[in-house]
C-alpha cells in the first residue's frame, strides 16, 4: 500500500463539519446528496420487501387463504412499483454515484450541485405521490402499467402513481445528466479516460441509458394518464388507441432500465474484485468498453418482451437475434473478472463475498435470459415463474448483491466505521443461499407452467412453492442483519481513521480522508499512474501538489 | 459557436421572438387540425413539421445549442438518433405484420 495517513476522529469531515437539519437538507455536497439517498432508498426496500413478504407468505399455501386475489394484486404492484422504480433504479448511480465519482475522477463535486439536490426533491416528490397512492387504495396494474388496462380500467390512483414515477424519473435524468458533464468535464489533471475506475465508466455508460432512455417513458406514462384522465385514444382500442404502441414505447426504456440496474453494478464488481485480488482488472479496455456495448446495444432489443403480445414474427426474429448479441458484451465482463480472480491474492472479506455472490448469480440470470430470447423457448415460458426467477437473478442476484458489495466496501470510506466483519460474512452467505432457496425453485415452476401474478395454484406445486417461501425468510433475515449491524456500527463499529482500510488503488483510498473532508481534496490533485496499478505499490496513483510557497518582501514587496 | 467554457449574452429581445414563433406556431398547428378534405397523411405532415420546427427553435434557442460545443451538439444528436432508432424498429413491428398470414400459416 502506498499512503497511510492518520487523520484522527476530530478533523473536520463532511459529516461532522455542519450538523444541523437545514445543513443536511439544503447541502450541495455530492457525499450528502449521497446519504439522503442511502436513507431514503433503505426505507423504500424496507416497504418493498414487506410487500414481497406478504406474497411469498401468500403462496406458501396453493389455496389464497391470506390475501384475496384483488390485494394479491395491488401486493405484488406495490412491491414491483417500489423497488423498481424507488430503489433499484436510484440504488448504486444516487448512492454510490454521487458519493463516489468526484472523488474518484479527483473533483470537488458534480458538475451541477443544485441540479443533484433537485434530484433528490424530486425523488422525494415522486416517491410521495407513489406512495400516497399505494396507501389510498392501492393500485393493481402491475408495475409495467399495461394499457388499455391502467387507463382505462384499473381503478385506484393510477394516475398519481404515474406523475410519481414521472418525478422519480426526472430525478434520474438530472443524475445522469450530471454525471455525463462531471466525467466529461471534471477529471484531474492526468485523469485520462483510460485511466478511470471501471466504475466511472460504468456509471457514463448507465448515465447515457437514464439521459437517452427515461423520457420516453415518462412521456409515455403520461399519455396514460392523458388517456384515463381526459379520454384521449393513445393506447386503448376502444378510443382508437393501440395498446401494443405502448408496450413499444415502455420497453423501448424499460428493457434498458434493466441494464441502469445492473451496469453501475458491473462497475462496482469491478472495483471490488481488483482490490480484494490485488491485480489489475484483467482486459482493462475491454470491460470499460463492454459497458458502452451493453448502454448502446440494450437499446436495440426491447421487442424480446413483446414476443407474444401481437408483435409481428418478422420483428421478433430480428429482436431474437439482438437479444443473443447483448449477452456477448456482459460475458466479455463476467470472463475478464474471472482472469482477474485466477492467479490473484484473493481476500475473503465481506465485499469479495459479494462480489463471488454476484458473479454466480448473474450468470445463471443472464444464461436463462437467452432462454428467454429464443422465441420458441418463450412463447412456453412466458408469464409463467420463469420469467420471474429469471429477472429476479439479474436484479436481485445481481444489482441487489452488488450494491451491498458496494455498501460494505465503501462503508468504512463513507462513515469512518468498520462494521463487524463475522457478521458481514454471515449475512453475505445468508443472502446467497436464501437467495437460490427462493427463487431457483421459481424456474421449475415456471418450466412446469406456474403462471405468475395469481394468488393460488394447484396441489402439485405446493413443495416448490414452500420451498420458495422458506429460502424468503433466509433472504429476509440475510437482509435485515446489514441494516442492524451497519447501524450498529454507525455508533459502536471500530473507528477507521486511516484512508485505505483495504489497500485499495485510487483517489478516494489514497488522497481522501476518512471519512471525507468536506471538499475531498486539499487541492486539485493530479494523476500519475493508471488504474488498479497493484503491480507497483510503491506509487502512488496520483498526488495532491502542495501550495505555492508565499514570497513575502523582495522586489516587488 | 463559442468554445467550452465561454459564456454567450443573449439578449432578452431572442427569447421574446422564440416565445411569439412558439405561440405563432401553436396557433398553426390549431388550425390545420381544423382545415377540411385535408388527407390524413398530409394532416400528419403537416403536424409534424410543425412539431420538428417548434423543437428545433427551443433547442437552439432556449437550450442555448446553437451557442454550444461540438460536445453538446454530439449529445443533442445523439437524443435525435435514438429517437431514430425507437421509430424505426416500431414502425418495422407494424409493416412487417401484414406479411403473416391472416388465418393462420399454411401446412
Amino acid at each position: 500500500m502506498t499512503t497511510t495517513t492518520y487523520t484522527g476522529t476530530d478533523k473536520p469531515n463532511y459529516l461532522n463539519w455542519k450538523t444541523s437539519v437545514a445543513s443536511w437538507l439544503l447541502t450541495y455536497d455530492h457525499k450528502r446528496i449521497a446519504i439522503l439517498y442511502l436513507v431514503s432508498i433503505s426505507i423504500f426496500f424496507l416497504l418493498g420487501g414487506l410487500a414481497a413478504a406478504m406474497i411469498r407468505m401468500e403462496l406458501a399455501t396453493p389455496k389464497g387463504d391470506l390475501l384475496t386475489s384483488d390485494v394479491y394484486n395491488k401486493m405484488f404492484t406495490t412491491h414491483g412499483v417500489i423497488m423498481i422504480f424507488l430503489f433499484l433504479i436510484p440504488s448504486i448511480p444516487a448512492v454510490f454515484g454521487n458519493f463516489l465519482l468526484p472523488l474518484m475522477i479527483g473533483a470537488r463535486d458534480v458538475a451541477f450541485p443544485r441540479l443533484n439536490l433537485l434530484s433528490w426533491y424530486f425523488f422525494m416528490a415522486g416517491a410521495a405521490c407513489v406512495l400516497i397512492a399505494l396507501f389510498r387504495g392501492g393500485i393493481d396494474t402491475g408495475w409495467t402499467f399495461y394499457t388499455p388496462y391502467s387507463s382505462s380500467f384499473a381503478k385506484g390512483e393510477v394516475s398519481l402513481a404515474i406523475v410519481g414515477v414521472f418525478l422519480a424519473g426526472f430525478a434520474s435524468i438530472f443524475t445522469g445528466i450530471n454525471f455525463l458533464v462531471t466525467i466529461h468535464k471534471m477529471r484531474a489533471p492526468g485523469m485520462t479516460w483510460f485511466r478511470l475506475p471501471l466504475f466511472v465508466w460504468a456509471m457514463y455508460a448507465t448515465s447515457l441509458i437514464q439521459v437517452l432512455g427515461t423520457p420516453v417513458v415518462a412521456i409515455t406514462l403520461l399519455l396514460v394518464a392523458v388517456e384515463r384522465t381526459f379520454r384521449i385514444g393513445i393506447f386503448d382500442p376502444n378510443l382508437g388507441g393501440d395498446p401494443i404502441l405502448y408496450q413499444h414505447l415502455f420497453w423501448f426504456y424499460s428493457h434498458p432500465a434493466v441494464y441502469i440496474m445492473i451496469l453501475p453494478a458491473m462497475g462496482v464488481i469491478s472495483e471490488v474484485i481488483s482490490a480484494f485480488s490485488k491485480r489489475r482488472v484483467f482486459g482493462y479496455h475491454f470491460v470499460a468498453f463492454s459497458s458502452l456495448a451493453i448502454a448502446i446495444i440494450g437499446f436495440l432489443v426491447w421487442g424480446h418482451h413483446m414476443f407474444s403480445t401481437g408483435q409481428s414474427i418478422y420483428a421478433g426474429i430480428v429482436f431474437s437475434f439482438l437479444t443473443w448479441i447483448v449477452a456477448i458484451p456482459s460475458a466479455i465482463k463476467t470472463f475478464n473478472w474471472m482472469a482477474t480472480i485466477w492467479k490473484g491474492r484473493v481476500h475473503w472479506d465481506t465485499p469479495m463475498l459479494y462480489a463471488l455472490g454476484f458473479m454466480g448469480l448473474f450468470v445463471i440470470g443472464g444464461l436463462t435470459g437467452l432462454h428467454l430470447a429464443a422465441m420458441a423457448t418463450n412463447v412456453h415460458l412466458t408469464d409463467t415463474y420463469f420469467i420471474v426467477a429469471h429477472f429476479h437473478y439479474v436484479m436481485v442476484g445481481g444489482a441487489i448483491m452488488g450494491y451491498l458489495a458496494a455498501l460494505h466496501f465503501w462503508w468504512p470510506k463513507m462513515t469512518g466505521r468498520m462494521y463487524p466483519e463475522g457478521w458481514g460474512k454471515l449475512a453475505a452467505l445468508l443472502v446467497f443461499v436464501g437467495f437460490n432457496l427462493t427463487f431457483f425453485p421459481q424456474f421449475i415452476l415456471g418450466y412446469m407452467g406456474m403462471p405468475r401474478r395469481y394468488h393460488s395454484y394447484p396441489e402439485e406445486w405446493a413443495t416448490l412453492n414452500v420451498l420458495s417461501t422458506a429460502g424468503s425468510s433466509v433472504l429476509g433475515l440475510g437482509y435485515l442483519l446489514p441494516v442492524i449491524y451497519l447501524t450498529w456500527s454507525l455508533k459502536y463499529g471500530k473507528v477507521v481513521t486511516e484512508r485505505n482500510p483495504w489497500g485499495a488503488r485510487g483517489l478516494e483510498w489514497e488522497l481522501v480522508d476518512t471519512p471525507p473532508d468536506p471538499h475531498n481534496f486539499e487541492r486539485t490533485p493530479i494523476v500519475t499512474r493508471p488504474a488498479y496499478d497493484y503491480n507497483h505499490p510503491e506509487e502512488p496513483t496520483g498526488f495532491v501538489p502542495k501550495p505555492r510557497p508565499v514570497v513575502v518582501g523582495g522586489k516587488d514587496g | 459557436m463559442a468554445g467550452h467554457g465561454e459564456s454567450h449574452v443573449h439578449p432578452v429581445s431572442l427569447y421574446t421572438r422564440t416565445l411569439w414563433w412558439l405561440m405563432a406556431l401553436l396557433v398553426a398547428t390549431v388550425v390545420a387540425g381544423y382545415i377540411p378534405n385535408v388527407p390524413n397523411w398530409l394532416g400528419v405532415v403537416i403536424a409534424l413539421t410543425i412539431a420538428v420546427w417548434k423543437a428545433t427553435i427551443v433547442i437552439m434557442n432556449f437550450m442555448h445549442v446553437r451557442y454550444s460545443g461540438k460536445l453538446a451538439w454530439l449529445f443533442a444528436g445523439a437524443g435525435f438518433f435514438w429517437l431514430l432508432i425507437m421509430l424505426a424498429f416500431a414502425f418495422a413491428d407494424y409493416v412487417s405484420r401484414p406479411w403473416e398470414p391472416f388465418n393462420g400459416w399454411p401446412e
